[in-house]
């Protein structure tokens, strides 16, 4: 049975790189944002790679990437991840900061999954990070299917495998390391990923020039989706606290190390 | 795959050539794709201070507002460092020599300056290029370069541009010589204490200290930020530390310490140079082939200068290529001689370069003579200088030597992993094979002064099972200081995905 995987994804900046909070004149951003290095999300990227290889699976199946950022940047993140899995772009020029409304975000994105020419509705799987690496809401890829009137939806999920029946089963994390299992008759369905459980592929140079060949036209006609933004107020931003230790201790027993682990993590 | 013309790594001379292309009206549309190993443009190279004629001949509308970390110079100064136990410690030189001067020059990050030129290029709709992308070797058929091959893909093309930098993988097959002068050069990029008074554009040289060969640097970028940094040079034949506590023990001296004290490191990084210059020029051009950049011998040590010579050498190959495509004419080696040598052995870049071919020469016998032939060349414009011919790498250990301890503060003075881990955000892609082996263990074994194991920058190399070194793929930095530093030449260092992560150096 061949699918129609919409993935959502869009560029966060690298997080190895220094990120630093600015108030900006509308809200806040960071600092020396669109010169940073970006990357795509890895939530919305590990949706990606579940897409191409259920896609590959599933002979017809077709996978298309819709992001929402500044073309530029846009430009530059998709020279790196067309090399990973093959999709068809299809770009929106809009912010892609941590700080936009995920409401807004999502109108976006429902309006450009329904304008991609040939889409076969009942028979998409929605694909996304079940969370973003910049807005930890979790709240827009349940606005789009929403949006798009898909009510089958799960977050967390760890695996999708499709059944002899064609119908789908799936594993979303729940508390205490396990996982509940849900089965589906068919798409279409939202499944906001969590890590999924493939690695992350080797780039293919094949598949980048393969890709290429619909990036670049889908970046030149990018739709402006400025998202407003009317309305919000932030009243404080702060990166996660991160926090580094270094020890060097030999023959240190691991029930020890466990230990210490425990009672730091308790400290937080 | 087929394209009209394939680059091997994006570094200043391949940003130069896409740039200077980019601009050049009435081309028939071209294919051009460049592949560079890092994992994104801009990641691993290094911070300068530089005269920028080339930049800004080819951007003459260059906005430094738009490259974070960019900023004009502002003071410049020689300091000539002295132990610290000395009560005159450090004593700032009154003159500074004009062939060192860059008075009139720009301070900045080459990964953020990369990041922009690239951008422009990208926008601009010229090439493609793509990052996390090794090349495994240049495709030779008779006699002719016929493009690359990557891993599990062959690019043809009718030109090949070489700009992989000083330890390239491409550019070392494709040599007919190898440089013997190299350094090590190894920095961080440091957050200073609010309380620091520097302004943005000074730009310190110095020399003496922690060893008297040992060049260092201090500039300041716009936000209070500053890049630290010293060249361990290959004429130093038994280093007593690592670069890494050089560098340490470099930023402690009391004249640094003072800036840096309370400040915080953002970022790491450490590359080979290529300082045998215009002495050491490797094949430039053959059939189907043109190298550019450090790799093709551009540094000039005499001026300290290699990002702006780089890039030029990517313009003046450009204006050629550009020159050759109007005219027709197929890209041999005859016509790419004559379109880009001829150009660049015309052009300042060789005037310099032949000043500068023995100007480092006098350091083979010491200090004083290095500096003094230095001078004589510098004035001379290379007509005067003191000859030498570099000593074989030693083959012993030195002797041991007491240095200070270092007073970690977990912030700035980090351990050399932390260093690689904060700064460096040192990144290993799965799915490659090691890019560092050691081809004949039973000469490692002989090998008295493991000398691949003291210089590796990112303690990557460590002694290992029976006297031949091991190699950890997550710690390398890609800096090819081992390859350089093997006197025995039974170390392989092939191109290799991840390295250093930072766009700020």
């Amino acid at each position: 049975m061949p699918f129609s995987i919409v993935v959502c994804g869009t560029l966060v900046p690298d997080p190895l790189q220094t990120l630093e909070p600015i108030a900006g004149p509308g809200q806040p951003s960071l600092k020396n944002e669109m010169m940073l290095p970006a990357v795509l999300d890895p939530w919305a990227a590990h949706a990606l790679y579940e897409a191409a290889n259920l896609a590959a699976q599933h002979p017809g199946s077709k996978v298309w990437l819709v992001s929402l950022g500044p073309k530029a940047k846009l430009q530059q993140v998709m020279m790196t991840v067309a090399q990973k899995a093959p999709f068809e772009l299809v770009a929106l020029d809009g912010p892609a900061s941590g700080f936009t409304d995920s409401f807004e975000t999502a109108e976006a994105l429902a309006a450009a999954i329904s304008a991609i020419p040939g889409l076969d509705r009942e028979q998409v799987l929605l694909f996304g990070g079940w969370e973003s690496a910049s807005r930890g809401a979790g709240s827009t890829l349940q606005v789009i299917g929403e949006r798009l009137g898909i009510t089958e939806q799960f977050l967390g999920v760890d695996r999708l495998t499709v059944q002899p029946d064609g119908s789908l089963q799936i594993l979303e994390r729940v508390e205490g390391g396990r996982h509940q299992v849900s089965v589906v008759s068919g798409p279409p369905a939202v499944l906001g990923w969590a890590t999924g459980e493939l690695g992350e592929p080797r780039n293919n140079p094949q598949v980048g020039m393969a890709n290429m060949r619909l990036v670049m036209p889908a970046l030149q006609k990018a739709k402006p989706s400025p998202l407003p933004a009317a309305g919000l107020c932030y009243q404080s931003v702060s990166l996660p606290k991160q926090v580094r230790e270094t020890r060097i201790v030999r023959n240190m027993p691991a029930d020890e190390i466990a230990r210490e682990i425990v009672a730091w993590i308790a400290e937080e | 795959m087929e394209v009209d013309i394939v680059c091997v790594g994006f570094g200043p001379a391949t940003a130069g050539f896409l740039t200077a292309i980019s601009q050049a009206p009435g081309l028939p549309p071209l294919q051009i794709v460049c592949y560079e190993r890092a994992d994104d443009i801009g990641f691993g190279v290094s911070g300068v201070v530089t005269r920028a004629r080339g930049i800004r001949a080819s951007l003459p509308g260059l906005d430094l507002d738009q490259i974070p970390m960019a900023t004009r110079v502002t003071s410049e100064k020689v300091v000539y460092l002295r132990p610290p136990s000395r009560a005159r410690n450090a004593i700032d030189l009154p003159y500074i020599p004009p062939f060192l001067r860059k008075h009139d020059g720009i301070v900045m990050s080459i990964g953020q300056f990369l990041q922009y030129a690239g951008g422009q290029i990208m926008g601009a709709g010229v090439a493609q290029i793509w990052p996390g992308m090794p090349v495994s070797e240049a495709i030779v058929e008779d006699g002719r370069v016929c493009g690359v091959r990557l891993a599990g893909m062959d690019v043809r093309a009718p030109l090949t541009i070489v700009g992989d930098g000083p330890v390239g993988a491409v550019g070392r097959q494709l040599a007919d010589s190898e440089p013997k002068e190299w350094a090590v050069g190894m920095k961080m990029v440091v957050d200073l204490p609010e309380s620091a008074t520097l302004p943005a554009g000074t730009v310190l040289h110095t020399f003496g200290y922690p060893e008297p060969g040992i060049f260092g640097f201090l500039y300041v970028h716009p936000g209070n930020v500053a890049s630290v940094g010293i060249f361990v040079p290959s004429w130093m034949q038994a280093p007593t530390q690592t670069a890494y506590e050089y560098l340490q023990h470099f930023m402690l001296h009391p004249y640094l310490w003072r800036h840096l004290q309370g400040g915080r490191l953002r970022s790491w990084g450490a590359k080979s140079l290529n300082e045998a210059g215009r002495t050491a020029t490797p094949l430039l051009v053959g059939d189907g082939f043109a190298r550019i950049g450090e790799g093709s011998g551009s540094t000039n040590v005499l001026t300290g200068s290699g990002v702006d010579e780089a890039w030029t050498t990517g313009v003046q190959l450009a204006e050629g290529v550009i020159e050759l495509l109007r005219e027709g004419k197929p890209l041999t080696r005859e016509n790419l001689e004559t379109a880009y040598l001829a150009r660049r052995r015309a052009s300042w870049l060789e005037t310099e370069a032949q000043a500068a071919a023995h100007a480092r020469d006098g350091f083979h016998h010491g200090l004083l003579p290095g500096l003094l032939g230095m001078a004589l060349a510098g004035f001379s414009n290379g007509r005067v200088a003191l000859r030498g011919k570099p000593k074989p790498l030693s083959d012993t250990p030195p002797p041991p030597r007491e240095w200070p301890p270092i007073p970690y503060d977990g912030r700035l003075l980090v351990s050399h992993q932390d260093a690689l881990l904060m700064g460096g955000k040192v990144q290993a892609p799965g799915g490659f094979e090691d890019h560092v082996r050691f081809l004949d263990p039973a000469v490692c074994r002989r090998c008295g002064y493991q000398r691949c194991i003291q210089m590796c920058s990112g303690q990557a190399i460590a002694a290992g099972d029976g006297a031949v070194p091991s190699f950890d793929r997550e710690k390398c930095v890609h800096c090819g200081a081992c390859l350089w530093n093997c006197r025995h030449g039974v170390l392989a260092f092939q191109a290799g995905a991840g390295g250093l992560h930072s766009s700020e150096n």
